[in-house]
């Protein structure tokens, strides 16, 4: 035990220096997954064949694939062509794309259950399209999403992980490397998990709180 | 002020409106009745563009009414319209739902758009309630608010989609109440409604709608009184006197 907490003051700045890495990328895809996300949702609700069609074969080819090759290939084939990103760069655009099509299906079930009586009578007012959404959808919309997007939070800190296959220098990086290089196993990946659960808990509690406050109805 | 010239509409073989026309001028009350599934409710949501139509025209003070078109927007503010299932904003107060419109869409003052909204809310019997929201509210109390949020864009003409047919009969007064109140005092209407009664006291012209054409049309007493048609007769018939 004593020996546990002599390692584990050894490995503990590099691994909260690591913590902060996770927590960056983590809150960066989140962004992004959620705009491309809600993009998409759009595009997926169009009238027209032609804006859904791409939309929906979008969603469905990077739903298909797992999120570590979609972060190989951004982090080892674009370079290929022509397009070059470091490797955090690389993790936030791999995780943010692959979530996105995630959250576009939350947003269109969202969106999709708002009365369509609610639309007309918006429009009956006179409310052009990106009105009707702000002021009419979303607020009713978000009661729907917001309780599956707490937990996606939570997904995207866990997934965050995967990350450390394209050397970004997050929490489960900078664990294998201390592992690596003293064999302390046990001692670094109990920190590593004891990490992981300490930052998911405020998530947890929040996705919690969102249940409860527009879960009903 | 309103034109709707012959048109018509149809999804595939089934025909909603034949060549269905109707003027109305400032300060008319139009009431259209008839059976369901006759076409009542698709003519009126043609005026404002909810619908489509195939063929012929819809003029509102000489604008056309084309729910593609970008002018859609500027026209409906102008044309209110109250639903049967009121539509209030089931995230806004009584009071927001009424101030939703002049705030955003044209653009008036917070303080100015809710002295107005107060107003407006008072004219419909619901000043308490101001701050209400609509799941607090009875079915006729929301009617009223939904008039009052058609009435705060200072529309032109309102359209009313059988606005006493989800209320319990015990509140199907109040709104009448209002409806009248609004048609005593100039306002442009056009309703489609099984309201009878109503038709027979408001109306300046009822028009009997049966399988998309307009059957018979004139004043009410004509109309709801010696109906020339047997299916107007019968329709009266059936709606009046029920079991009989």
């Amino acid at each position: 035990m004593l020996r546990f907490l002599a390692d584990a003051r050894d490995f503990l700045p590099i691994l909260l220096s690591g913590c902060l890495v996770t927590i960056e990328l983590t809150l960066a895809a989140l962004v992004l997954s959620t705009v491309l996300g809600f993009v998409w949702a759009l595009l997926r609700l169009s009238p027209s064949r032609y804006v859904r069609a791409p939309a929906v074969t979008f969603i469905t080819v990077i739903r298909g694939i797992p999120i570590i090759v979609q972060l190989f290939y951004i982090y080892f084939v674009l370079p290929d062509l022509g397009i070059q990103l470091s490797a955090f760069q690389a993790g936030v655009v791999g995780l943010g794309i692959a979530y996105s099509a995630y959250q576009a299906e939350n947003f269109r079930a969202g969106i999709q259950s708002v009365d369509p009586g609610q639309i007309e009578a918006a429009q009956t007012l006179g409310m052009r399209p990106p009105l009707i959404m702000r002021r009419v959808v979303l607020p009713q919309a978000i009661r729907v999403f917001l309780p599956p997007y707490g937990n996606t939070m939570i997904m995207m800190l866990k997934d965050s992980s995967i990350a450390s296959a394209i050397t970004v220098a997050e929490l489960t990086r900078g664990g294998q490397l201390i592992a690596a290089s003293t064999f302390r196993n046990m001692t670094v990946f109990t920190l590593v998990a004891l990490l992981y659960l300490t930052m998911s808990l405020p998530l947890t509690y929040l996705a919690h709180r969102l249940e409860k406050r527009y879960g009903r109805k | 002020m309103i034109v709707v010239d012959r048109i018509g509409k149809a999804f595939g073989a089934h025909v909603v409106l034949d060549e269905f026309s109707l003027e109305v001028d400032t300060g008319e009350v139009v009431c259209i009745i008839g059976p369901s599934g006759s076409g009542k409710s698709t003519a009126l949501r043609c005026i404002n563009g909810l619908e489509t139509y195939d063929k012929g025209t819809i003029t509102i003070d000489g604008v056309r009414v084309d729910r593609d078109d970008p002018s859609i927007h500027a026209l409906r503010s102008e044309v209110g319209m109250v639903f049967q299932r009121f539509n209030l904003f089931p995230h806004r107060t009584a009071l927001e739902n009424v101030m939703e419109g002049p705030v955003y869409v044209k653009r008036i003052a917070q303080d100015d758009a809710r002295a107005r909204g107060l107003a407006l809310l008072a004219k419909v019997g619901l000043a308490e309630k101001a701050d209400a929201y609509p799941d607090r509210l009875s079915g006729g109390q929301q009617q009223r608010v939904a008039i009052a949020r058609a009435l705060a864009m200072e529309p032109k003409v309102i359209l009313f989609d059988e606005p006493t047919s989800a209320l319990d009969p015990e509140l199907v007064g109040d709104v009448l109440h209002v409806m009248l109140r609004l048609a005593r005092e100039g306002m442009t209407m056009v309703v489609v409604t099984h309201e009878i009664g109503f038709a027979a006291e408001v109306a300046d012209r009822v028009l009997f709608l049966d399988h998309g054409r307009i059957l018979e049309q004139g004043p009410p007493a004509a109309i709801l009184r010696n109906p020339r048609h047997e299916r107007t007769r019968d329709f009266l018939q059936r709606v009046l006197h029920p079991v009989a």
